[in-house]
């Protein structure tokens, strides 16, 4: 039987480079969640199914319950605590937060990392594009309803900081 | 001061740190010298154990080992009836019941671990659905294999069946569903004879793990201590399972003295925790040929599986919800819950109401079309109104307006318009479209006297710098429970909501106000916050240091100088039965529920008869739940009820396979994604309700009620067909079609 080392894996997070010692197929979820403790990435189902660990890897969308750690090395990945700018919120979490688009909140996250990679895409997305865009990202609280007005008004930003 | 927050629509107290990621959830927390531990269930449906045996390549002498033996108090998972073990003890009544469980430092070695263990058992026979269960083939349960059965009986119904009268038949049927909150359960346990044993965790009632793990351990009640976290959705799900869960992980952290965590993975939480229970409804009704309901026999059935955890009462909600927002003068409801070997069926939004109604709405369907109206012309012939009684013979004291919610429905949705567009459209065309509705009640808060039993507790604490907190056991899990009672406190006191923060649920810092289920919170719960808030205005006006009207200034200044005189500012309210409500447990008559909410729901579909698919296009929710406290939160109820209503109507088929869930991962056990669902229209039509809390009812189980008959009446108008088992699936379209046009062309079978 071969025994796997650990070995160390480096990228940047949020900014900030980091170096972790690990096993090259640790999940990338893993490694952020207890490494890093950025425990902001959360894990629904480890399939790649519900998107709760959605995180953003050298600009790409992905689920980082199937990505193996070394895969990450050298990228750059944004995770939902990247998004707040010094206690200023990204106008995404302020939408999600006053329009309903976040109830039980552990899907929030990766749903509106899924969002801020589609308004990179598509900085006006049509109500269809926002479906299709947040399709890999399940909610069982909202009926998705309240995150499409959410991402509506985030891609106005104007229109978050005039109402209430 | 006059604050108007209630009916308007602040931020989310909890909200920030959820958009933010620093929410912290149960498997967000390390312990030092945390242990995990994992779960070795039983390899069949039921059984007795012969041998547990542990195979070579795991080091076991690191792990901490549990089984029955092990249990320094009761072996039973208190609730209702006790029956259920946390872990088997010699025999298994279902395939994923608990018979040891494993902790070790590394998470991975404990789940390779418990592969390693071996269970083998001798079978026994078992039953797999509510059919063998009744024809008892084994006896699984008890004596008869039936948890528990009601009766009710209104008028004379062997009486009503006469000649002239149209008689109806007609049997309906539902699956499974699973909770699919998407945080699975999880819990941490610290415990040891000399502190205790205390818990932290996703769950929905801390009272309840309270109380099961008190009689797990031999402690006094305050050595015990349970501690919601962030909780991640439960939907019910997070009702009973979390005292099995917690009563795991404690006696693991017992035996190894060492704090254990137990999470679950999606394929174990779908598996091993309780679904809404699967059900079989029998109608027959005598309608008169204008269409006026005379009577209705009803015979309904649901699997409680391996043990009767909340069967009452699920059974019971289902009962008083079996004949629906409808006058008729003779109602005979028999109902039982019985017995088989698949794991516990549980707690699920709705809570059997989703079940009976849906068989309720179908069948009178059928009735119209058996009379010859239209289905909303023989609602109307019927509906219940202020002064008429239930099946129950409740008296409905309050002003009822189906008719008025009906005709808002149907102008938004332009129902009218759309049957008769519909009907053109269809002609000749492989996609066919079709509207249809359901009308329905929820009642707020317990069961019959299920309050009164309960007799919740709330307290409010004004603090020295004016800001008031909230003492309840009431959970937020995503419904919105911190705001609403934050919105009413406010208002109460006169203060501004952002000086009202609600305490953590801790059993060790808060009294009981009852479990955060049944619709409960807001209606009861809530006027528990206001009574206490009341008393809080009326210790400082009392004391003479606070004078109406104030300021918060003032308000701030007179609860500094009362602490500082007085010491701690608290106010206890406790429940009370709102007057003229009565409940007979012995006839199962009266009042079932202090409030309703009242509904109706109309959905459009497309059937595609090439590929047997049904997509949702629209859906139109208008409904009366008394006054709306947070209108985007309420909204948010209804729209999310209504998705998983969708998905219980279309998608999510529990696949069974000898008792065990064979499809247990969201790969394969589909609810809606935002590419499903369409657009949810919500109407509110408020009337305040004298007992509630600024005038508001109950509201988050009601959207889970409507969504699948009136999705399936829209099938019915599209296609022609009547289904009556959901999930409705693209293969019972295609059989009834492909059956269909068979018969087109060989003529109408005989």
């Amino acid at each position: 039987m071969s025994v796997v080392a650990k070995r160390e894996v480096s990228f940047s997070v949020n900014g900030r480079p980091e170096s972790v010692q690990v096993y090259p197929m640790a999940r990338l979820l893993d490694v952020l969640r207890e490494n890093l403790k950025l425990t902001g990435v959360k894990e629904g189902c480890g399939e790649g199914e519900c998107g709760a660990c959605s995180i953003l890897l050298d600009g790409k969308l992905v689920t980082s319950c199937l990505v193996p750690v070394l895969q990450a090395q050298g990228s750059e990945i944004v995770t939902i605590e990247g998004l707040a700018d010094s206690g200023q919120l990204h106008a995404l979490q302020e939408a999600f937060l006053l329009y309903g688009g976040s109830q039980c909140g552990i899907c929030t996250p990766g749903m509106i990392v899924a969002a801020f990679y589609l308004l990179k895409q598509v900085p006006h997305p049509s109500e269809a594009e926002i479906r299709e865009g947040l399709a890999g990202n399940l909610c069982r609280c909202t009926g998705y309803q309240k995150i499409f007005e959410s991402v509506v008004r985030a891609s106005n930003h104007e229109e978050v900081t005039s109402d209430e | 001061m006059e604050q108007h927050v209630v009916g308007t629509s602040v931020p989310r107290k909890e909200g920030r740190d959820k958009v933010t990621g620093q929410a912290r959830y149960v498997d967000d927390l390390t312990f030092p010298e945390m242990l995990h531990g994992v779960t070795v269930r039983s390899p069949i449906a039921r059984g007795i154990i012969r041998n547990i045996s542990f195979a070579d390549g795991i080091p076991w002498e690191e792990f901490t080992i549990v089984t029955a033996e092990d249990i320094p108090g009761r072996n039973a998972v208190t609730l209702l009836l006790d029956d259920q073990p946390y872990l088997a003890d010699g025999k298994v009544n279902h395939p994923e019941e608990p018979i040891l469980l494993l902790a070790h430092p590394d998470k991975h070695l404990a789940e390779k671990a418990r592969l390693h263990v071996r269970v083998e058992c001798d079978p026994l026979p078992a039953v797999f659905t509510i059919e063998e269960s009744l024809r008892r083939s084994a006896i699984v349960w008890g004596e008869d294999n039936v948890f528990k059965s009601y009766a009710v009986e209104k008028g004379d119904v062997d009486g009503a069946w006469t000649a002239e009268d149209t008689i109806i038949e007609g049997e309906y049927t539902t699956g499974a569903q699973e909770q699919l909150y998407i945080e699975p359960q999880g819990m941490i346990a610290v415990a040891n004879p000399e502190d205790g044993v205390t818990v932290w965790g996703s769950l929905q009632c801390p009272f309840y793990v309270h109380k099961a793990l008190l009689s797990l351990f031999p402690l006094p009640k305050e050595k015990i201590r349970v501690i919601q976290l962030e909780t991640g959705g439960g939907f019910g799900g997070k009702e009973e399972y979390p005292s099995m869960l917690a009563g795991h992980a404690a006696l693991l952290a017992w035996k190894s003295g060492k704090p254990v965590k137990i999470i679950y993975d999606r394929a174990e939480d779908m598996a091993a925790t309780t679904k809404r229970h699967p059900s079989r409804t029998r109608h027959r009704t005598a309608v008169s040929k204008q269409g006026k309901l005379l009577a209705m026999d009803i015979d309904f059935v649901i699997d409680g599986g391996a043990y009767a955890t909340l069967s009452p009462v699920v059974l019971s909600r289902g009962t008083m919800h079996a004949a629906g927002p409808y006058e008729c003068p003779n109602v005979r409801i028999r109902a039982r819950a019985v017995a088989t070997n698949a794991p516990p069926h549980g707690a699920f939004r709705g809570f059997g109401a989703p079940q009976s109604i849906f068989a309720l709405e179908r069948h009178l369907d059928k009735v119209a079309q058996a009379v010859g109206l239209a289905p909303e012309e023989l609602r109307l012939r019927n509906f219940l109104h202020q002064g008429g009684t239930t099946a129950t013979r409740q008296a409905i004291r309050e002003p009822l307006q189906l008719d008025r919610i009906m005709e808002r429905a149907f102008e938004i949705s332009g129902y009218y318009e759309k049957r008769k567009q519909f009907a053109e459209h269809n002609q000749n065309r492989p996609r066919k479209k079709g509207i249809g509705f359901s009308s329905f009640m929820h009642g707020a808060g317990f069961t019959g006297s299920g309050e009164q039993y309960l007799q919740s507790v709330v307290g409010v604490e004004a603090m020295a710098d004016g800001r008031a907190r909230i003492l309840a056991s009431s959970t937020e899990m995503g419904q919105g429970t911190n705001t609403i009672l934050s919105q009413i406190a406010a208002d109460t006191l006169g203060i501004p909501y952002d000086q009202v923060e609600v305490g953590r649920p801790d059993t060790g810092e808060v009294p009981n106000s009852g479990p955060t289920v049944a619709s409960r919170t807001c209606m009861i719960v809530g006027k528990l916050v206001e009574s206490a808030a009341v008393g809080i205005r009326q210790t400082l006006a009392g004391s003479g240091m606070l004078t109406e009207p104030y300021t918060f200034e003032q308000f701030r200044d007179a609860c500094a100088a009362y602490t500082s005189r007085f010491g701690p500012l608290r106010s206890f309210s406790q429940y009370q039965t709102p007057p003229g409500i009565h409940w007979d447990d012995e006839k199962y008559q009266g009042d079932a529920y202090a409030a309703y909410a009242w509904a109706v729901y109309v959905a459009e579909v497309t059937v595609d008869t090439v590929t047997y698919q049904v997509q949702v296009d629209d859906f139109v929710a208008v409904q009366e739940v008394g006054r709306v406290i947070h209108p985007v939160l309420a909204a948010g109820q209804i729209e999310g009820g209504v998705a998983q209503a969708i998905g219980y109507a279309l998608y999510e088929n529990v696949v069974w396979q000898g008792g065990r869930m064979a499809n247990h991962q969201m790969t394969n056990y589909i609810m809606p994604t935002a590419a499903d669902v369409p657009p949810i229209r919500v109407h509110f039509e408020e009337t305040p309700y004298a007992y509630g809390p600024s005038g508001a009812k109950g509201i988050g189980e009601l959207p889970m009620d409507g969504p699948a008959p009136a999705i399936l009446s829209a099938v019915e108008n599209a296609t022609g067909v009547s289904f009556c088992h959901i999930p409705l699936m693209p293969e019972a379209i295609f059989e009834s079609l492909a059956k269909a046009s068979v018969w087109e062309a060989e003529g109408t079978p005989a």
